[in-house]
């Protein structure tokens, strides 16, 4: 019990001191679990990053249940998934609270208008990122062409066409584009 | 709100989530591509404004970016319960995932086929990704603003070309924002 209880307030610093997604939060992991309270060993630790970023959802959550599971099973995987959300859950609402208030305010609308194409900015800088590392399994800006995957580039083709061409479920495409490259990787 | 109503909402806040959460490979920003073609596109719950709004506060809030939308998106629907039941949404499948691949990694780590078909999904991602970057990128053009389209493209070029980190662009926005704000003050109160 008193292990648990030192996770959950381990588990809590990830939440809130991890701003800015997956990547960093993973040396706040590795100091709380690895470093002060050696709950894993560093080889134990690089299994479970990879792990993470094979498997969906955020790397925070999927290191609270794997080190809360160890320690005390399916409960303390929950103990330890609820200490990582509990500071997004307050902060984020009470954001969202004061976002729905002064939206509408004119000053407010102003700020706000100037921060979207930015956004749309860091959503297209992360789907090419995401695109290089999928056609040339890399995600350096210097393109080595002799790495160029052929097969990816025509699911890439075939599955943004479906997806603009015809409406296609997005999830569909995620899975497809998986199933049918996979099988074609195996046939040839 | 009647009670048959607002149960329906929260189903379909739950499912939304659970399957999109699940879906997701490949960080923060992927899950808020596909939330907005389920809940802008297919649902029109919200508004594209609204949804990128959300986008900039989960990114700069502690925490994991599909939480920290989940817990404003929930919000937004239903509240502080919907907030929690669109949490609940967001952790179950990974947990679930985790819970039962810890049991055999080393053989989950070194499987061919899975390692395969992780590879390829990643042009799958992409392909949702660019799709909503086209229509996003789309109305910014339309919005006709050549200040807000050479904002989109400098902040493109500081993330993807140098790494400048999205926190960064974030903050800077503001600041570009607050000024403009600043200078519209002043120009009005000279014209008085």
């Amino acid at each position: 019990m008193g292990m648990l209880i030192k996770l959950f307030f381990s588990f809590l610093q990830v939440g809130l001191f991890s701003v800015g997604g997956g990547y960093a939060a993973i040396p706040l992991i590795q100091n709380q679990i690895v470093d002060t309270h050696a709950l894993l060993t560093l080889a134990e630790f690089t299994d479970l990053i990879t792990i993470a970023e094979m498997t969906p959802g955020p790397i925070s959550i999927n290191s609270a249940t794997f080190v809360g599971t160890r320690i005390a099973g399916p409960f303390g995987a929950v103990v330890c998934s609820i200490a990582c959300i509990i500071p997004s859950f307050i902060i984020c609402l009470t954001l969202a609270k004061f976002y729905y208030k002064y939206r509408d305010l004119g000053g407010v609308k102003t700020v706000l208008a100037a921060l979207r194409p930015a956004v749309v900015a860091l959503i297209a800088s992360a789907g090419m990122s995401i695109l290089l590392l999928g056609l040339f399994n890399s995600d350096s800006l210097v393109l080595n062409f002799d790495n160029f995957r052929i097969i990816e580039f025509g699911l890439f083709c075939v599955g943004f066409f479906a997806i603009r061409k015809y409406k296609i479920n997005p999830i569909a495409i995620i899975f497809g584009t998986g199933f049918i490259g996979t099988i074609i990787y195996f046939i040839i | 709100m009647n009670e048959k109503k607002s149960d329906k909402i929260l189903w379909q806040l739950f499912k939304s989530t659970f399957v999109l959460s699940a879906s997701t490979f490949g960080g923060g920003f992927v899950i808020v591509s596909l939330m907005k073609k389920k809940f802008v596109e297919e649902l029109k719950w919200l508004d594209e404004d609204e949804m990128l709004d959300i986008t900039a506060i989960a990114q700069s809030s502690p925490g994991p970016i599909p939480v920290n939308a989940s817990v404003i998106l929930g919000y937004r629907m239903h509240g502080v319960v919907g907030s929690l039941v669109a949490i609940a949404g967001t952790i179950i499948p990974p947990m679930i995932i985790i819970s039962i691949i810890s049991v055999f990694y080393t053989e989950f780590r070194e499987n061919q086929v899975i390692a395969i078909a992780l590879q390829v999904m990643r042009v799958g991602v992409a392909a949702v990704i660019m799709d909503v970057v086209f229509n996003l990128a789309t109305n910014v053009f339309k919005g006709k603003s050549k200040f807000y389209i050479s904002l989109m493209f400098i902040a493109f070029i500081a993330t993807f070309f140098f790494n400048v980190s999205a926190m960064l662009v974030i903050l800077l926005s503001l600041a570009i924002g607050i000024s403009e704000l600043v200078i519209i003050h002043f120009r009005n109160t000279r014209n008085i």
